[in-house]
């Protein structure tokens, strides 16, 4: 990379820092993250998150594509918890388009997005202990994440990027059985994270690594636009789907989990609590959801009509046609919408000039800012736990990069 | 829903009478300022109104109007949960002072600015590429990028 600096290449002289370069290829980097670090001995005087790797210019790519093409970018960014970014931004168009969404759709949109959160924080929980030092817990969690995956290949036909929210509504429908299987899920899951617990609640190990280390103080989070968990274990309850609820979250009943030690034990608790609440949400959702019924909106010029339709309608049939191949317009204007993604605010900038391409889609990623904090959890602390503060972090380098 | 606060507008009224226009928006407040005055202004949204998170700081490039960019400010207020946008207009060469003194999270948003836009930020700590790589010709996101095509040396 052009970034390389010639110090790296001198021999230091005794008392100047050492400079040490950690990634892209180590392995609690989760991904392609370099961390240039200055030394003094044991002690980090600086360590500075060094990224690009991973960029692949989605917010240009977007340009060229239509507003239901997007979509599908937008699974890319946080591979890990794709449901959230669909969400944010089939709600950003939605908003700009005034389209109605049924109240069923907005359903199984919240169940989707809180099943990607618990599988995005299982992924975290895994990696984040095994940075620590213990490694079985990973594959345990890996493969309750599958059941998740599971339930999403059901709905949607594909594992990792499902694009299952369009705009004004829902791809398809749910399958049959789907709702036996994720009672299953929810019956399981309180037996799963007793297991984990054994392993890490009150470990010694684990809690000498977490306790008092990578501390990010309330001011310097604030400051350094840290959001999400990151946030709430400093001790302000933001919460988007508590705060500003959207798709039909102010009908579910959860708690917000908040702590105020502010370092990486309680931003640990923080992700393991919201679990549960997360749970809580997918209990009452899949009883508010009828097995059949409306999964899209009505309206023929932005949702493509039904199969059946297609074939015996002459109107459906020019409505697919013009769907697929130009896809609709957005009247001009612009809109922001967040979402409260695992890792933070997930938001979606989106200027239309009328037609029916963006004319500038613009991702609000959380991990891109949450990292920022890094210097200022690692600084004065030991080397090993520079890998503490990456992992409680709970940085995604695609959404680092986008 | 939002929780947005709405009398934001008022209250900047009275204390910056002739430094910002108001714009309609179907979200949030969005108020459209000047270089000259965006620090000051912006220095009270954070001090006074406790907008205490710069959740973004964007470019959109709206070639061949002149100014040709626009930069988007999205602030927040984590207690009152209310958003503002402050929008600014800016030439292609200007130089933008920069709001990392007000808000340190502004950093890599800026340099992302720098990076794909070309702006130049006055008074930011470290104002390099941060995608791409140091020697990268041009800058991709603007309108005038070409998409296609070899590069002739």
């Amino acid at each position: 990379m052009a970034t390389e600096k010639p110090e790296l290449l001198d021999t230091p002289e005794s008392d100047e820092p050492m400079i040490i370069n950690m990634g892209p290829q180590h392995p609690s980097t989760h991904g392609v993250l370099r961390v240039r670090l200055q030394l003094d001995g044991e002690r980090v005087v600086h360590a500075e998150p060094v990224i690009g790797y991973l960029h692949t210019g989605f917010e240009k790519t977007a340009e060229s594509l239509t507003y239901q093409q997007c979509n599908t970018i937008t699974d890319r960014l946080d591979y890990l918890a794709p449901m959230t970014n669909n969400l944010a931004y089939v709600l950003a168009v939605e908003k700009l388009l005034n389209v109605e969404v049924p109240k069923r759709a907005q359903y199984i949109r919240v169940l989707f997005a809180e099943l990607t959160r618990v599988a995005s924080h299982l992924v975290w929980l895994g990696t984040h202990v095994m940075d620590l030092g213990a490694m079985s817990l990973f594959f345990y969690t890996m493969r309750e994440r599958e059941v998740i995956l599971d339930l999403i290949e059901a709905a949607s036909g594909v594992r990792m990027n499902p694009s299952y929210f369009r705009i004004g509504g829902l791809a398809y429908d749910l399958p049959d059985g789907f709702h036996e299987k994720v009672q299953a899920f929810i019956k399981d899951f309180p037996r799963w994270m007793k297991t984990y617990r054994h392993m890490f609640d009150g470990n010694p190990l684990i809690n000498e690594r977490l306790q008092g280390i990578a501390i990010l103080t309330q001011e310097d989070a604030l400051a350094l636009s840290v959001t999400g968990p990151n946030l709430r274990a400093t001790g302000i309850p933001l919460d988007l789907r508590k705060v500003e609820p959207y798709s039909s979250y102010e009908d579910f009943d959860f708690n917000v989990p908040l702590r105020t030690e502010s370092d990486a034990y309680a931003r640990f608790w923080v992700r393991i609590d919201e679990m549960y609440e997360s749970m809580k949400i997918i209990e009452q959702a899949i009883l508010k959801i009828e097995p059949k019924g409306e999964y899209t909106t009505s309206d023929r010029k932005v949702s493509l009509p039904p199969r059946d339709e297609i074939y015996g309608n002459m109107e459906a049939l020019i409505h697919q046609f013009k769907l697929v191949t130009q896809g609709f317009e957005v009247p001009p204007g612009e809109v922001y919408q967040a979402v409260e993604g695992p890792r933070g605010e997930m938001g979606f900038y989106i200027v239309s000039d009328g037609g029916s391409k963006p004319y500038r889609w613009r991702a609000r990623t959380p991990s891109f800012y949450n990292l920022q904090s890094m210097p200022v959890m690692c600084k004065g602390g030991l080397v090993a736990d520079v890998i503490t503060a990456i992992g409680s972090i709970d940085i995604m380098l695609g959404d680092v990069d986008k | 829903m939002n929780r947005n606060d709405p009398e934001i507008l008022e209250r900047l009224t009275s204390r910056f009478p002739e430094e910002f226009t108001k714009v309609d928006s179907i979200d949030q407040p969005t108020i459209v300022t000047s270089i000259d005055t965006m620090i000051s202004l912006m220095q009270y949204v954070r001090d006074e109104e406790n907008y205490r998170i710069c959740l973004d700081v964007l470019v959109v490039d709206y070639l061949p109007d002149r100014p040709r960019f626009e930069l988007v400010y999205h602030l927040y207020n984590p207690w009152k949960y209310a958003r503002l946008r402050v929008k600014v207009r800016v030439k292609i060469n200007e130089k933008v002072p920069s709001v990392t003194s007000i808000w340190p999270g502004a950093n890599w948003p800026e340099r992302e600015a720098y990076d794909l836009f070309g702006i130049q930020f006055e008074g930011h700590p470290d104002l390099r590429r941060i995608y791409l790589p140091d020697d990268w010709d041009g800058h991709p996101l603007r309108k005038d990028y070409p998409l296609t095509g070899t590069r002739v040396d």
